[in-house]
Order: structure tokens, then C-alpha cells, then sequence
């Protein structure tokens, strides 16, 4: 199991597995995506309370999900690559954040635009919508300390310490704006909360979660190989193969 | 004073600066009275393999052993038993010469009054004791920093071209020193391009080369 | 060896005292962030309403994000001038526990700048409408905040050591960091003028000050060495 382990640890093997499975994680990704799509803008029914409106909550709600979920793997590869200085797990760290910066900013972008015809305004200081803006300063902040050294190993370690420390305090700050927002509505639910659940609506959802998570692994895979190549570009291993 | 059966040793080690790599299966170890100089070019590696020797820069393979086991976890062990010089001083400006000294020097062994005059007196810079340090000259600077050395009572020393900015009298106190130090046993491991205790019997060389 | 090993306890001490004997020395530059913080949160009124008891619903935020932005300024440099002459580099190799006496400079950093800020927040919070009946809330809940603000600040200022214009990434890292604390410190105090009992957020700011206490030293300690090894 070790020697599987130290193998993927290697970077041309990593290279060479992710570009075998990069395609699989795409097509795959693409097809749960229509499909979440088609189910959830057409299929599925209305909601009696907010309409056609919260269809967009089929977009909003993964995305939200993957955003945590990719600082959570994020960090993950930034302890790992700290603790047993692996370097393809930094790598994969730096690999991660654009991305789940992206799924952040899609998070806010959606959570928008369902307001907007709900409320009349842009934006609403909402539990979930707050602590994504501020999910989006971590990542921010994340990149912009990676950016900020010459030394690329000092970057990874110092942004592998950054990334944990951040990951300690989501759930604090989680907690901290959920308390915040029901100070002055002890009695509502969060704004862009779904509305009552009916099974027929949880179908498309975990349906584009899943979607979403393939195409994380794909846009994952496919950025790594770029920073693999990136970091080794003066490695044997890559002038021998071109 | 004496150091007790200490040896220290070194076992294939490789480390990388960026890309480049700089130090390849380096091996070799120092015994109680031995002055090991380290020389080479420049940009060939002797200031990083004394980093790595102080755990300020990592090997990527290769062991360090410290009285026969490996320095791996007890690092900060080791580190009391190591004396350090390095490229910089390690003064505040703002600080007398003596007040450097208690509070860094007195970080690792406690300190008298007595004791931080001796070392003072012994480093020539007495009389500048109470001055700030940022009114020293070079020179007097990089003597305080060897009698911070000195109140280490570490076994082995490690230092970083000692004899920069001094002149002949201060050089002939670097000598003095190191010999005094192996003479009672201790260890030391110095990077120099000059002629450093050239023909002293305790002498042995590692040349490092690109 | 002959030489008597300095406990840890004593070394902190050492660097505790060290680093208020430098600051002494300096001292015009310690009165700066307190300076800053008078002229923040004389904008708010300026900007706003000369109205006493308007400024007042909202008071207690902007002492609180006054008191976080002074302090930031004057975290960024906590750890340069150390790095810059070699003495952190010494301290990671002085056989004591880095995270100990790092957290010994953090303290004295706290005592300069924290607690000042801490002592002078009746005056401007009254500037602000606070009632006298709010003072006490306001002066430990920046208590627990500004303490555990300096450790979290201790974290950033290890990590971006010798970074250009190192003070702006320093604050885009800790203040998100730092909104629980905001969120709870400014609501304290609004509770306590709303005749509400403002223990619940006091509360969790002590439990999240304590846990910056255990983990920040270890997180100091990992960035330094990170600055240091070059």
C-alpha cells in the first residue's frame, strides 16, 4: 500500500495518472451536469412559494458545498505536503484554490441573482451568503501570500500554514455569522434557505453535486499537470519524455 | 570544562537551494578536539551545509548524528550543545553591549554579572561594555558576537566565516579561541577563505566542490 | 558542560522584558497606533452625524474596528527587525521551545499596544455616544479581543517577514480571520446597552482567545521557521 502511496507521491507518475484519468473525470462531469440541468430547470416542479426563481438554487447550493469542500481538500494537501514535506501535495494545495475560489465566486454570483427578483436588491447580509464572502477572502488571501515570494518553497510552506490556520477557523466563522444574522430575526430562516424539501427537488441536487464533484476533479487534475509541469520543468523525467 | 565524548557526524547528505543541487553525499565527522574547515569556491555550498548542520536548512536525505544517534526529532537537544556564528551578529542596535548579551546569550545559560564581564574582557571590548551596540565598529560588533559564542558553552561551534571584518589582532583572537575551545575537547566547524589556524594540529579540511 | 541551562520560564521572561526595553527606547513609536485609533474613530462622527445617540447604535462596532486596525498596523513589523539581524535565528537555535518565547514578544507586543487601546476605549467610545453603564463590556471584550487579535497578528506578521509592502497582505490574511471577533465583541456591547446580558459573546471571545493561546504558538513557531530557513 506504501509503495502505491510513494508512487503517486512521485510527480511523474501523478502527471502520467491524472492525464489517463482527466478525460474520464470530464465527459462524466459534463453528462451529471446536463442532466442536474435539464432536471432541475424543467422537471422538477415550481416551488408554491418562490416560483421558478429558486431554480437557481440547483446552481447556488453545489456550488456552495464545493467551495467549502475544496478548502477543506485544500488544506488536507497543504498539511500533508507541511508535515511529510511531499512536494506534489503543495502542488495539488495550489492547484485547489483558484478553483474553489471560483465555486466561491459562482456561490456569491447565484446567491445574487436568486435575491434579486426575491428582495429587490443585490445583495443580503444572509447567513450562508456572508460566510461565503468571507470563505472568498480566505482563498484571496491564500493566493495572494502564494504570489508574494520569489522562493517557491517558501510560498508552499508558508501558505500550507496560512491554509490550516484558515481551516481551523471556518467553523468559528461559520458560527460566529449564523449567530449574527439570527440576532435581529430570532424566529426566520436563512433568506436563501431551500424551500420545503420534497424528494423530487433533492434528485437534481445531489445529481449536480455529483456533477460538480467530477468536474472539480477534472479541473483539478488538469491544473496539478500544469503545475507539475511547472515545478519539474528541469526534472530528467520530463526532458527524457519530450 | 570538558565535552564528554561528543562526535558528531554527517552521512550522505543531499540538499537542494531552489533547483539547484548543492551539496551531494557529503559525509564526514568531527571528533573532541578536532577543527574541521570547510573551504571551497564561492556559491559551492559551505554556508548552506553549516545551515544544514544547525537544522536551518533541510537535507533532503542523509542522517546527522549527534554522540552516536540520529539529531531527528531531539533537534532542540542538539541545538543546546551547538553554538552558532553566522553571517550576521544577532545585535539589537539599540541595546548595550552587555544588555546583548543577557538577553540573547542568557536565553540558553544563565548568566552573572561576573561572567558576562569575563567573556567581554576576554573579546577585548570591556570598556565598550555599556555602550549601544550600534555605536560599536564592525569589528567591536563581530567581537561581541564571538563572546556570545563563547557564553553558549556549546560543545560544538559552527561558524560562518568568524573572521570577517576583523583586523590582525582579531583574527589572532579567532585562533586563540578555536584552539583554546578544542583544546578542552570541543568541536569546531568553520566555513573560512582566509587562513585560518592553517598549520595547527588539529586541522582537517573538507573541500567542497560544484 | 559547567553552564547552567536557562529554565524556560526565565527565557521568556528574558524576551518579555527585552522587547519592552527596546520599545522604550523607542517609545514615540509605540504611540503611534494609539494616535491612529483616536483619528478613526473621530472619521465615523464626521463622516456621519455629530448625533450622540445615532452614533451610539453603531459605537461599539467602530471602536472595535478601530482597535482591530491600529493593531494591525503595528503588527506588521513584530517580527522584522528580529529576522532582519539574525536574532530570530538564534532563538530557533537557543534549545528553548520557539513557540514560548515567540509568544513572549507577542505578550510584550500586547502590553504596548493592546492594552493601550484596551485602556483608551471609554474615552473615544464616549466620543461615540457609549453610555458609562457600556464601558465595562467594551473594555473586556477588546481585552479578550485585541489578545487574541495580537496572536493571530503574530501568525501573519511571521508568515509575511520580509515580504514588500508585507502591511496590506498582512491585513487581507488576519482580518478575515478576525470577523468572529468583531461580530462578537461589537454585539457585546450592544447587548449590554440593550439591557440584554451580553455573557454570551463574551464567552465564546474568551473560549476563542484560549484557543488562539494553545494553537498560536505552534502556528508562530512552523511560519517562523519557514521565514528563517534560507
Amino acid at each position: 500500500m506504501w509503495t502505491w502511496f510513494h508512487k503517486l507521491a512521485s510527480p511523474p507518475h501523478a502527471y502520467r495518472i491524472l492525464g489517463n484519468l482527466a478525460p474520464w473525470f470530464g465527459w462524466a462531469s459534463l453528462a451529471l451536469i446536463l442532466v442536474a440541468s435539464w432536471w432541475g430547470l424543467v422537471k422538477a416542479p415550481a416551488d408554491y412559494q418562490q416560483g421558478d426563481g429558486f431554480r437557481i438554487l440547483y446552481v447556488h447550493a453545489p456550488s456552495a458545498w464545493m467551495s467549502m469542500f475544496a478548502y477543506v481538500v485544500m488544506a488536507v494537501a497543504a498539511g500533508v505536503g507541511l508535515v511529510w514535506r511531499i512536494k506534489l501535495a503543495h502542488a495539488a494545495a495550489a492547484a485547489v484554490a483558484p478553483i474553489g475560489a471560483s465555486f466561491t465566486f459562482l456561490a456569491l454570483a447565484t446567491g445574487s441573482i436568486w435575491g434579486k427578483p426575491m428582495w429587490g436588491t443585490w445583495w443580503v447580509w444572509d447567513a450562508r451568503l456572508t460566510s461565503e464572502l468571507l470563505l472568498l477572502f480566505l482563498y484571496l488571501g491564500y493566493m495572494a501570500l502564494r504570489a508574494s515570494f520569489d522562493d517557491p518553497q517558501r510560498a508552499d510552506r508558508a501558505s500550507a500554514v496560512l491554509a490550516l490556520v484558515g481551516v481551523i477557523n471556518v467553523p468559528i466563522i461559520h458560527y460566529s455569522v449564523d449567530w449574527w444574522t439570527t440576532l435581529h430575526q430570532p424566529a426566520s430562516v436563512t433568506k436563501l434557505d431551500k424551500p420545503s424539501i420534497q424528494i423530487a427537488m433533492l434528485i437534481p441536487l445531489f445529481i449536480m453535486i455529483a456533477g460538480f464533484q467530477l468536474y472539480f476533479g477534472w479541473a483539478v487534475s488538469r491544473r496539478l499537470r500544469g503545475e507539475i509541469l511547472r515545478r519539474e520543468r528541469n526534472a530528467n523525467w520530463l526532458k527524457e519524455a519530450s | 570544562m570538558a565535552f564528554d565524548g561528543a562526535v558528531f557526524e554527517a552521512r550522505e547528505i543531499n540538499a537542494w537551494r531552489g533547483d539547484r543541487h548543492i551539496l551531494r553525499d557529503v559525509s564526514f565527522s568531527v571528533r573532541p578536539g578536532e577543527f574541521l574547515k570547510v573551504t571551497g569556491p564561492n556559491g559551492v555550498g559551505k554556508t548552506t551545509l553549516l545551515r544544514v548542520i544547525c537544522g536551518l536548512l533541510p537535507a533532503e536525505t542523509g542522517e546527522l548524528l549527534w554522540r552516536g544517534k540520529s539529531i531527528r526529532g531531539r533537534r532542540d537537544e542538539f541545538n543546546f550543545e551547538l553554538g552558532h556564528l553566522g553571517h550576521l551578529n544577532s545585535l539589537k542596535g539599540d541595546l548595550t553591549a552587555r544588555e546583548n548579551l543577557k538577553f540573547l546569550a542568557g536565553l540558553r545559560t544563565t548568566l552573572t554579572p561576573e561572567l558576562i564581564d569575563q567573556t567581554l574582557d576576554r573579546t577585548g571590548i570591556l570598556s565598550r561594555g555599556d555602550l549601544p551596540s550600534r555605536s560599536l565598529s564592525a569589528g567591536q560588533k563581530r567581537r561581541l558576537a564571538l563572546a556570545r559564542l563563547l557564553l553558549a558553552d556549546a560543545a560544538l561551534w559552527i561558524l560562518d566565516e568568524p573572521v570577517t571584518n576583523l583586523d590582525t589582532a582579531g583574527i589572532k583572537l579567532v585562533e586563540d579561541l578555536i584552539v583554546e575551545h578544542v583544546d578542552q575537547g570541543g568541536m569546531v566547524i568553520a566555513a573560512a577563505h582566509q587562513r585560518l589556524l592553517d598549520d595547527a594540529s588539529c586541522l582537517r579540511r573538507l573541500e567542497l566542490e560544484p | 558542560m559547567t553552564a547552567v541551562r536557562t529554565p524556560t520560564l526565565a527565557a521568556v521572561k528574558l524576551v518579555f522584558k527585552r522587547d519592552l526595553t527596546l520599545a522604550w527606547r523607542r517609545w514615540d513609536e509605540v504611540t503611534q497606533p494609539l494616535i491612529f485609533y483616536v483619528v478613526v474613530t473621530t472619521m465615523f462622527p464626521l463622516a456621519t452625524t455629530p448625533d450622540l445617540s445615532a452614533l451610539s447604535k453603531i459605537g461599539g462596532g467602530v471602536v472595535w474596528v478601530a482597535a482591530l486596525l491600529a493593531s494591525l498596523l503595528a503588527l506588521e513589523a513584530l517580527f522584522r527587525a528580529d529576522v532582519e539581524d539574525g536574532t530570530t535565528e538564534q532563538w530557533v537555535l537557543s534549545g528553548q521551545p520557539l513557540g514560548y518565547l515567540l509568544l513572549a514578544k507577542v505578550a510584550a507586543h500586547w502590553v504596548l499596544t493592546g492594552l493601550p487601546l484596551v485602556i483608551m476605549s471609554p474615552i473615544v467610545g464616549t466620543g461615540l455616544g457609549l453610555p458609562t453603564s457600556a464601558w465595562g463590556v467594551l473594555m473586556l471584550s477588546l481585552l479578550l479581543g485585541t489578545g487574541t487579535l495580537s496572536i493571530l497578528g503574530g501568525i501573519g506578521a511571521a508568515l509575511t517577514v520580509g515580504v514588500r509592502r508585507g502591511s496590506v497582505l498582512l491585513s487581507l490574511l488576519v482580518l478575515p480571520l478576525a470577523m468572529p471577533l468583531l461580530i462578537f465583541g461589537a454585539r457585546a456591547v450592544a447587548m449590554q446597552m440593550d439591557g440584554d446580558s451580553p455573557a454570551g459573546p463574551l464567552q465564546l471571545l474568551a473560549a476563542i482567545f484560549f484557543l488562539a493561546l494553545s494553537l498560536g504558538p505552534l502556528a508562530m513557531s512552523a511560519a517562523i521557521r519557514i521565514s528563517v530557513e534560507n
